[in-house]
């Protein structure tokens, strides 16, 4: 029992029962699965709940979601689409509350760190890229959209190295998005996991040093807990204020 | 073993000098929205908002210098025993290292 195993026993997916195979890939029930089901599952019963009810309570929620909803359409989509908002709001909001929950849900004991895990982070950057491409192939048109990847006003000579880079920097930011995800909520687990740990690596020199430490090292962890809230609703925040700029530079490249 | 020992220390060294200039990094970017909305408090929200934005793309960058060095950690457990390896690959790396 060390420290890597104990790691690897709570930030890694575990398969729980196989469903069916791709081709060669075995596509099993794993935990994270699950608990991407369960945040999905879970937004739309509050959001439809709070949206649609007349109760006192449906009330409270409303008060509650309405403003983090207004925020991100005038804060966050508005100085960037302007007139375009409405068309670009559902997808941001699912966005925005999917990371929020999903980051929140990892903090919860027994459950599962869903954005701690790359490949679900990866697949929310591959939707960032995917939606870079199609919004700009269909507010300009593919041969515009494709021809405004080069700013203006260059010496055609330099296009094709610009042209290149320009690329690479579009997968950079996509992949710069799924690492900066994925290793904030890890990270936050894993100096938890130290801090509460500093108890054991005491108490093999003496018991009665270890539980001196105990009462320090659960301040400590709690510290660093209230800290991964906080960077919960700031990643997502970051997240999709960083896909919104990619996706207006893709959609107005001026 | 000593030079498992040594990519330990290089791992560190490493990690430790991305997350210098990381923190050079969004110091600066911080200091100069405290020095703005000092001068203008009106301009502190949005001093606030745009200041936000360079930090946690800096921090994405110290992030990622975390997770290479966990990657290089985990690669360099695997000669070590005590931290996970097996007791062949610590024989192996003490062979080769005499």
């Amino acid at each position: 029992m060390n420290f890597e195993h104990i790691l690897e026993h709570h930030i890694m997916d575990h398969a729980m029962f196989p469903m069916f195979s791709l081709g060669p890939v075995q596509m099993s029930m794993s935990q994270h699965l699950m608990i991407m089901w369960i945040v999905g599952g879970f937004l739309t019963l509050v959001t439809t709940f709070a949206a649609r009810s007349q109760s006192r309570l449906a009330a409270g929620l409303r008060g509650g979601i309405e403003p983090v909803i207004l925020y991100v359409r005038d804060e966050i989509l508005h100085p960037i689409f302007h007139d375009a908002t409405e068309t670009y709001l559902p997808y941001f909001l699912t966005l925005f509350f999917f990371i929020f929950t999903a980051n929140l849900a990892g903090l919860i004991p027994w459950s599962a760190s869903v954005t701690g895990n790359i490949s679900v982070t990866a697949g929310l950057a591959i939707c960032t890229f995917v939606m870079m491409q199609f919004a700009g192939a269909k507010e300009q048109g593919p041969i515009e959209y494709v021809k405004h990847i080069c700013p203006g006003g260059l010496p055609f000579w330099l296009i094709p190295l610009i042209f290149a880079i320009e690329v690479m920097g579009m997968f950079a930011k996509c992949i710069a998005l799924c690492i900066r995800l994925f290793a904030n909520m890890v990270a936050g687990h894993v100096v938890s996991l130290a801090f509460l740990s500093l108890i054991f690596i005491f108490a093999a020199a003496s018991k009665a040093v270890g539980l001196a430490v105990a009462p320090a090292a659960v301040g400590l962890a709690l510290f660093v807990y209230l800290l991964d809230v906080l960077v919960s609703l700031l990643q997502a925040y970051i997240f999709t204020m960083l896909t919104a700029l990619f996706v207006g530079a893709a959609v107005h490249p001026h | 073993m000593l030079y498992i020992g040594l990519g330990y220390i290089g791992v560190a060294l490493g990690a430790g000098i991305c997350l210098v200039g990381g923190a050079m990094g969004i110091a600066k970017c911080a200091a100069s929205a405290l020095e703005g909305a000092a001068r203008q408090p009106e301009a502190a929200g949005s001093l606030q908002t745009m200041m936000i934005i360079p930090a946690a793309m800096i921090e994405g960058l110290g992030l990622l210098a975390l997770v290479i060095a966990f990657l290089a950690v985990g690669a360099l457990n695997k000669g070590v025993p005590v931290a996970g390896g097996s007791p062949a690959a610590a024989e192996g790396a003490a062979h080769a290292g005499k």
